[in-house]
């Protein structure tokens, strides 16, 4: 069985795309709201990552329980402060978005190999599992769409 | 004749009735000093507009003057009554420095001039952004308390005309969770209760809605039914002491930010105990098993320990609303202003669909709204909606507005949801939104977080235009102020919180030049040379009437139906309740009786929103919900708050209104009475705080977040520990420096608060920001000036009851 194979590719996905939307936080928090729900929704892959370093252990996997933050932080910068004047942040935030989207595609189609793998060797927590972080993944999925179909008209037509 | 000093007993003498029974007649009225009913030479049928309750009343008219009014017996509201700021409201119109010329900046100052040279400017402006850049540049900021006629021109103009998606208004502030509630949980806006339910209901849950100080009239209502036979049971959700409160079975005062986790505990325990009507739910509901799973994991031990509130007190709640047999909600702005609004106040909306109490006499919801007209803004699409509770992300929806319009589909934005106020601040502040037109409303002290908003405003590439009646602090700000007429002064209709109708008529003329807005908007769209697709005037009316019969049109077999409704029906009537068609001639006074909801895709105003995220849903994820004219269960996850006290900001900081002012004080300001019954801002404690740190009523204290600093008067109240609060009427319109604090330490509430909001209803976050307070100078011994009457009241009896004195003696008749 290869399960730990994506395990450990999600474990890495999921870190992956909490820091990019802890970065896009930063960086756009002259857009309040971008700011905070993009926080929010970080907090859904820390989970998620926690919870595969759990079901890891069951697959000979050691992965580490928690996001490393320290990347993030060192992102902390007066940038977003400094661009909310200018009228490029609405570009900018179009290519975080646009990224985003990507990114968490991918981890999107990581938890469905993995449900669908899970099914197939009847590893009920495991599936259990995907059920649960799954579809938070589709709310982050639709929230960068949606925030790109928001945004774009203004920022490029003006 | 009774006369009561409506200052020191706001909700009048009690009129008793019990269940079912009529409630009784109470005519108030006050007229200028010195005059009787018998010197009035006309009385104008009218209704009240410092709040939402929409009690029908006349206006007394005098040599050409508004000189009192008087609450109508007849009406279907107020039966009569009316509230303080009613009683003495209206004599800001008469006040000395009303707007009476247009104002333009001429080398930085604000000069006279007329209203030729002052609309070429606003309509040369427009027309040469919309060459440079395009319908993005412009946006439309309204208000809650224009008429109907004048936001379905506004609506018109800037959609179907200048081709805008950035038109709201304040009540984004103030109503948008009510509405975005209403849509998830039944697929379209739409107040289903009605006020009548207070006649019947035997339990009265209130969240987060301090009635007696925001519908003074309503709460009478509900005293009279207290002090009557088999009174109701309340249920008051609320971090302050109220008088609601201090009249409710059971007081629950959670931590600020979980209303969330309230509501989940409420709702397992109902669950759990089987407290459903199934067959209800089977019938009309579609999502429960969403909410089972949601309060799955909420037990109310789990709920009391995050909001910090008695589990005995959660359970005997949930007792109360789970056991009722008439159970009649309303919430406002504890839920609707505070962190994850939508998702709390749909939760609301839940209880009612598991019992099923929907529809019936004493079943209702009332998703409150604070503005007079802020229903009519929903309505009539000014405020971030298409007209007529139109969906904009269905096609067949803006053809037919097209249609009604007669323009071209693609004219009407639609490509995202119409842009919210607080975006529209941030394209300001981004500088693609260069031409910002502000109706009736002051966002320089009522939006969240004020160093930012006055810069955003005060930008010299920013083209501010303020219609008012006051030279308000956004007013100082502006490069063209346009004076408006008010109330009495124009003809117009408007709609309260329980969808009742009422014409209000113009009794006296204007002051100088001052103009109704639906003129100033009709002279813009002339200036501009709108046309609809054949070449024709866009806007093909001339006056109110005019305008209220093509609303009614568009309004025409949508939910908000006014098609049955004309000025003559409305005149000398006692309200009337929308729908009002063919098929109901007399209007409506509950929705969804029959248990169908306008949530058929086809129909529905809206697909709905993720609750956490605010992404709106796709008309196929709507679709697959499946719920084709059933109500629509949602839950959401309780999340956190975003800034929590900590070491450096301590408390929680909350504001909110006194009974004794609308806004940002420059109508109450200005009526003597109301003045001086809360003349400056306060700030309330706890004694377990006060006591800790060492403060006393009266200490002048600094209270500050992460974003400003303001100073106020100490009143000890018997407030929740741990929080403050701050009235947010106060702003610097009568200090020296008028715009801002300039030079002086602040005073308005929004200097503090956070730029944050809902993400489903955009509605920004006034409840939940972090604070600390200090000590600048202890008091002489006087007290603080906060009113005593109300959820102010002072915990020391040592502070001088609120009274209005000689003058504001008013006339109860009982019939
Ligand atoms: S005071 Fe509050 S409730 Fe009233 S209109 Fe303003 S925001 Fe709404």
């Amino acid at each position: 069985m290869k399960l730990d194979l994506v395990i450990r590719e999600l474990h890495r996905s999921e870190g992956e795309l909490a820091h990019l939307l802890l970065r896009m936080s930063e960086r756009h928090k002259g857009d309040h709201e971008t700011y905070h729900v993009a926080r929010d929704l970080a907090g859904w892959c820390h989970d998620h990552v926690r919870e595969l370093a759990e079901a890891g252990k069951e697959h000979g996997l050691d992965l580490d329980p928690s996001h490393d933050v320290s990347v993030a932080e060192r992102l902390r910068e007066k940038a977003a402060e400094r661009l909310g004047r200018r009228s490029e942040p609405g570009l900018l935030l179009l290519a975080d978005l646009r990224q985003l989207y990507l990114a968490a595609s991918e981890v999107s189609l990581d938890w469905e190999m993995l449900a669908q793998a899970a099914q197939a060797a009847k590893q009920r927590d495991l599936l259990a599992l995907t059920q649960r972080c799954h579809p938070q993944t589709l709310r982050q999925l639709r929230w960068a769409n949606a925030r790109l179909k928001e945004s774009a008209p203004q920022a490029l037509l003006s | 004749m009774p006369y009561v000093d409506r200052i020191a007993e706001p909700w009048g003498t009690r009129t008793p009735y019990g269940p079912g029974e009529p409630w009784p007649v109470r005519v108030d009225s006050f007229l200028e000093s010195g005059l009787r009913a018998q010197d009035v030479e006309r009385w104008v049928q009218s209704a009240t507009i410092l709040h939402s309750n929409g009690d029908g009343l006349d206006i007394a008219v005098k040599d050409g003057r508004v000189v009192g009014v008087r609450g109508r017996a007849q009406d279907r509201v107020n039966h009569g009554r009316l509230g303080p700021k009613d009683l003495y409201g209206w004599q800001a119109a008469n006040a000395p420095d009303r707007l009476v010329r247009p104002l333009v900046r001429e080398n930085g100052r604000l000069v006279e001039t007329d209203w030729d040279t002052a609309m070429e400017r606003v309509a040369g402006r427009a027309r040469r952004l919309l060459d440079e850049q395009g319908p993005s540049a412009i946006g439309f900021y309204t208000t809650g308390q224009l008429f109907l006629e004048e936001y379905y021109t506004l609506a018109l103009i800037a959609h179907g005309g200048v081709g805008t998606n950035h038109l709201d208004g304040n009540t984004r502030l103030c109503t948008a969770t009510a509405a975005a509630a209403l849509k998830e949980s039944f697929g379209c806006d739409g107040q289903p209760g009605s006020y009548t339910d207070v006649d019947h209901a035997d339990v009265i849950a209130l969240y987060g809605h301090n009635v007696a100080e925001t519908q003074t009239v309503l709460w009478s209502r509900i005293l009279d039914r207290l002090a009557g036979p088999n009174p109701p049971a309340l249920v008051c959700v609320d971090p302050r002491e109220t008088p609601v409160s201090r009249a409710a079975a059971v007081h629950l005062a959670n931590r600020p930010g979980t209303n969330v986790a309230l509501m989940n505990g409420l709702l397992h325990e109902i669950l759990a105990n089987g407290w459903i009507d199934e067959r209800y739910v089977r019938d009309h509901v579609v999502g429960f098993e969403e909410l089972e799973k949601r309060v799955r994991d909420f037990p109310v031990e789990k709920a009391a320990r995050i909001c910090d509130v008695p589990v005995d007190a959660l359970r005997e709640a949930a007792r109360l609303i789970g056991t009722a047999r008439r159970l009649l909600s309303t919430v406002l702005q504890g839920f609707y202003q505070a962190h994850q609004a939508t998702a709390a106040a749909v939760q609301v909306n839940n209880v009612h669909l598991v019992r099923g109490m929907l529809g019936r006499p004493g079943c209702g919801v009332l998703q409150m709204n604070g503005q007079p007209t802020a229903q009519n803004t929903r309505e009539c699409g000014a405020d971030g909606d298409l007209p007529g509770f139109r969906n904009w992300s269905n096609d067949a929806h803006v053809r037919d507005l097209a249609r009604v319009w007669n323009v071209d589909p693609m004219d009407i934005p639609h490509y995202a949801p119409p842009t919210h106020a607080m975006q529209m601040l941030r394209y300001a502040e981004e500088g693609s939104i260069r031409f910002l037109y502000v109706t009736g409303t002051n966002p320089a002290v009522s939006l969240p977080e004020l160093v930012r908003i006055r810069s955003i405003l005060g930008q010299e590439r920013l083209f501010l235009v303020v219609q008012d009646i006051f030279l308000t602090e956004t007013a100082q700000l502006a490069d063209v102020v346009l004076p408006a007429a008010t109330w009495a002064e124009k003809t117009g209709t408007f709609t309260n919180a329980d969808r009742t109708v009422h014409l209000s008529e113009k009794a006296v003329e204007p002051p100088g030049e001052a103009r109704p807005d639906l003129d100033i908007f009709l002279d813009f769209a002339r200036r501009l040379d709108l046309r609809d697709k054949d070449g024709a005037p866009l806007v093909k009316w001339g006056d109110a009437e005019g305008a209220f019969e093509a609303w009614k049109e568009c309004s025409r077999g949508r939910p908000c139906d006014y098609s049955g409704l004309s000025y003559a029906r409305l005149r000398g009537s006692g309200g009337v309740q929308w729908p009002c068609d063919d098929e109901h001639p007399d209007g409506t006074e509950r929705l969804y009786a029959d248990g169908r909801f306008w949530s058929d895709p086809g129909h529905c105003e809206d697909y709905g929103r993720d609750l956490v995220t605010g992404a709106p849903l796709s008309d196929i994820e709507y679709k697959a919900l499946n719920p084709d004219g059933k109500a629509i269960i949602k839950a959401a996850e309780y999340v956190p708050p975003h800034e929590e006290p900590d070491g450096d900001f301590p408390f929680w900081l909350t504001t909110g209104r006194t009974i004794y002012h609308f806004h940002t004080r420059t109508k109450t300001a200005r009526a003597p009475q109301l003045q001086r019954a809360a003349p400056e801002p306060w700030v309330e404690m706890s004694p377990a705080d006060a006591a800790r740190l060492g403060f006393t009523e009266g200490d002048l204290l600094e209270v500050a977040t992460a974003r400003g600093a303001v100073r106020a008067r100490l009143r000890v109240t018997s407030m929740r520990d741990g929080v403050i609060f701050l009235p947010f009427h106060y702003g610097y319109w009568d200090r020296p420096d008028g715009a801002g604090p300039g030079e002086s330490p602040g005073r308005a509430a929004n200097e503090l608060t956070i730029t944050q909001w809902d993400p489903a209803s955009k509605q920004p976050v006034f409840k939940t920001a972090a604070a600390r307070v200090s000590l600048v100078t202890a008091s002489s011994g006087a007290p603080s000036q906060a009113p005593t009457t109300a959820a102010s009241r002072p915990v020391s009896a040592d502070v001088p009851a609120t009274a209005g004195g000689a003058d504001a003696q008013a006339e109860e008749v009982m019939r």
